[in-house]
């Protein structure tokens, strides 16, 4: 019996000590990334280009491609996204149909994002023409975060309760109009949470981008914002080097002399970001849920 | 609006989101088809032998005819892989499931609040930022006080298992928390104490979750490409210690892809290896219907 009690003691404290592993781990690495990176962000490494073999350089135009892409995915992914999770919670029946649609996500979402990048040089990048092109890496993105913004659409349409939706037909609306005015307004704490989730990996992805949207920016001029202009920056068909691309890069290149400022930088400048996306979900999800 | 119109316009949203779901089918059955189509021409169209291809542990794709011809084996990069996720996945299992067993167990206060917080941002940190980490301090670390040259086996696990922390633990919590309360009502009414019950009744109960949990950690491990091969070393021969250097099918494909021809055998090769990156993440996926099909609890 007093074994007993003290075998509970230890695995007591065993268990606290991993939990507080997990929570210093995660302090001293957040604080070892800002700390050491946060320093070297001042305005011209926020807007400077890059530099390939000098030292000096920035990563303005670096950030700026990595919000365009992140915007063009996401006009992708929401509509297709959110339409498959309406489709998989409100109209899907038990057949093959809907088995092989839950199979694909499955699979879909294991896959390695090295893969989809692969794919996606050869469907996207050469097949249609198109080039290294930041089309190309929003499309490889899509692939990347479907299946998250799927599921999370219909996990959260499902917990909206069944009255609502009677309430609603019992009026006499039809399905759409229903799931239209009455479901998706409920559930859209919900999606919303799925989208930032989404937004947050293709802020930070770089493996499916490396063949797909390509390790180079051409020269932009920021103040030609005409999308057909080549070199505007808002050309969706140009080639775009990411942050998060830049970092495995010039590591990979190894020629720039001040490449641990850059890296550092870059590096905490996505921490900062993935903070602000954790955030603003937190914040978003809990004044809607509050307001419903 | 008058009811046909509306009518009409519930048919039409109702075939829109069919569209919606059907890319995903479409999706996976591209990929499947490009993937396939382009890595299986190193065995058909350059006659390379699969058994060789499997086997064989030097990787010279470029080799002229004249000094023995290309030789493509991809032994090393298949054995780095299974190394590096292996360890990677016994280290995180050991605090996941802890993690796991804390949040479900013995701190759910503590444990929503804080580690459940900790393990978003686990999500959320990009895995360059986690391969620069490893590059920026592990490397030199294990260089300083364990030897080698840093770029090793060891940093490469290292660095994984702290990305599929958060998979690991999520799912075995999933599967804690769906037990019937009855289990452990039992198991404390019959005199055990808290870690009896964890011991003896709940984590047997939800071993079919922690299995596939683990499942998921070894899946996310494996398709991993630039956190490894930004401190793996990259280099292409079987490892003997943990301290040696390695290369996985993930970190080869992303470096060489860039380097070979569109067409070549070597680029075809390539392709080959990523044709079974994909057949293992397939395969994962077939282990955790299995797991999840035997999991009643009984």
């Amino acid at each position: 019996m007093r074994a007993a009690r003290r075998e509970d003691v230890i695995a007591n404290i065993v268990i606290w000590s991993i939990a507080i592993a997990i929570i210093a781990l995660l302090s001293v690495l957040l604080a070892y990334l800002l700390v050491r990176g946060v320093r070297y962000i001042d305005i011209g490494f926020l807007v400077k280009p890059p530099e390939v073999i000098r030292a000096g350089g920035g990563v303005g135009p670096l950030i700026f491609n990595s919000f365009y892409l992140l915007v063009l995915s996401m006009l992708i992914t929401l509509p297709l996204g959110v339409g498959a999770g309406v489709y998989l919670s409100e109209y899907a029946r038990q057949n093959e149909f809907t088995r092989a649609i839950r199979l694909s996500t499955q699979a879909l979402s294991s896959l390695p994002s090295i893969v989809v990048g692969l794919f996606g040089l050869l469907v996207f990048v050469n097949a249609t023409g198109w080039g290294y092109s930041l089309m190309a890496g929003a499309l490889a993105l899509t692939m990347l975060n479907l299946p998250v913004v799927v599921s999370i659409t219909e996990q959260s349409i499902r917990a909206v309760p069944k009255d609502f939706r009677e309430a609603s037909l019992a009026l006499g609306a039809t399905t759409w109009e229903t799931v239209w005015n009455v479901v998706l307004p409920s559930a859209l704490p919900g999606i919303l949470t799925g989208a930032i989730i989404a937004a947050g990996r293709a802020f930070g992805e770089a493996a499916a981008l490396l063949y797909t949207s390509g390790m180079s920016s051409p020269p932009l001029d920021f103040t030609d914002w005409n999308p057909a202009h080549p070199i505007s920056p808002l050309n969706p068909f140009r080639p775009a080097e990411t942050l998060a691309v830049h970092i495995y890069k010039i590591n990979s290149e190894g020629l720039l002399p001040d490449l641990r400022r850059i890296a550092d930088g870059s590096a905490a400048i996505l921490v900062l970001v993935v903070l602000a996306f954790d955030l603003l979900s937190r914040y978003l999800v809990t004044r809607l849920v509050n307001k419903t | 609006m008058n009811l046909r119109k509306r009518l009409y316009r519930d048919r039409l949203a109702r075939t829109m989101l069919m569209v919606c779901a059907s890319i995903l089918i479409l999706a996976i059955v591209a990929i499947f088809f490009f993937v396939s189509s382009k890595g299986l021409a190193t065995f058909i169209v350059n006659g390379i032998s699969p058994v060789e291809f499997f086997t064989e542990s030097r990787w010279l794709p470029d080799r002229p005819a004249a000094e023995g011809g290309p030789v493509i084996g991809i032994l090393p990069f298949v054995v780095g892989s299974v190394c590096v996720c292996s360890l990677a996945v016994l280290i995180s299992s050991v605090f996941s499931v802890g993690a796991a067993v804390f949040m479900a167990e013995i701190s759910p206060v503590f444990g929503q609040r804080i580690l459940r917080g900790a393990m978003e941002l686990f999500v959320g940190i990009p895995s360059v930022v986690y391969g620069w980490t490893g590059l920026s301090i592990l490397v030199p670390f294990i260089r300083n006080h364990l030897g080698g040259l840093g770029f090793s086996w060891l940093a490469g696990s290292l660095v994984l298992s702290v990305m599929i922390l958060p998979t690991i633990t999520s799912v075995s919590l999933d599967a804690l928390r769906s037990l019937p309360t009855d289990l452990k009502e039992a198991s404390l009414a019959l005199g055990a104490t808290r870690w009896q019950t964890i011991r003896y009744a709940l984590l047997p109960a939800a071993r079919p979750g922690i299995a596939t949990a683990i499942v998921l950690g070894l899946a996310r491990a494996f398709g991993e490409a630039l956190a490894v091969q930004m401190v793996v070393g990259n280099k292409k021969v079987i490892p003997h210690s943990v301290l040696d250097q390695t290369i996985t099918l993930t970190s080869g494909i992303t470096m060489e892809m860039g380097h070979s021809i569109m067409g070549s055998l070597w680029n075809n090769a390539l392709w080959s290896m990523a044709l079974v990156l994909m057949l293992i993440s397939l395969l994962f996926i077939v282990i955790i219907n299995k797991l999840s099909k035997g999991s009643a609890y009984r």
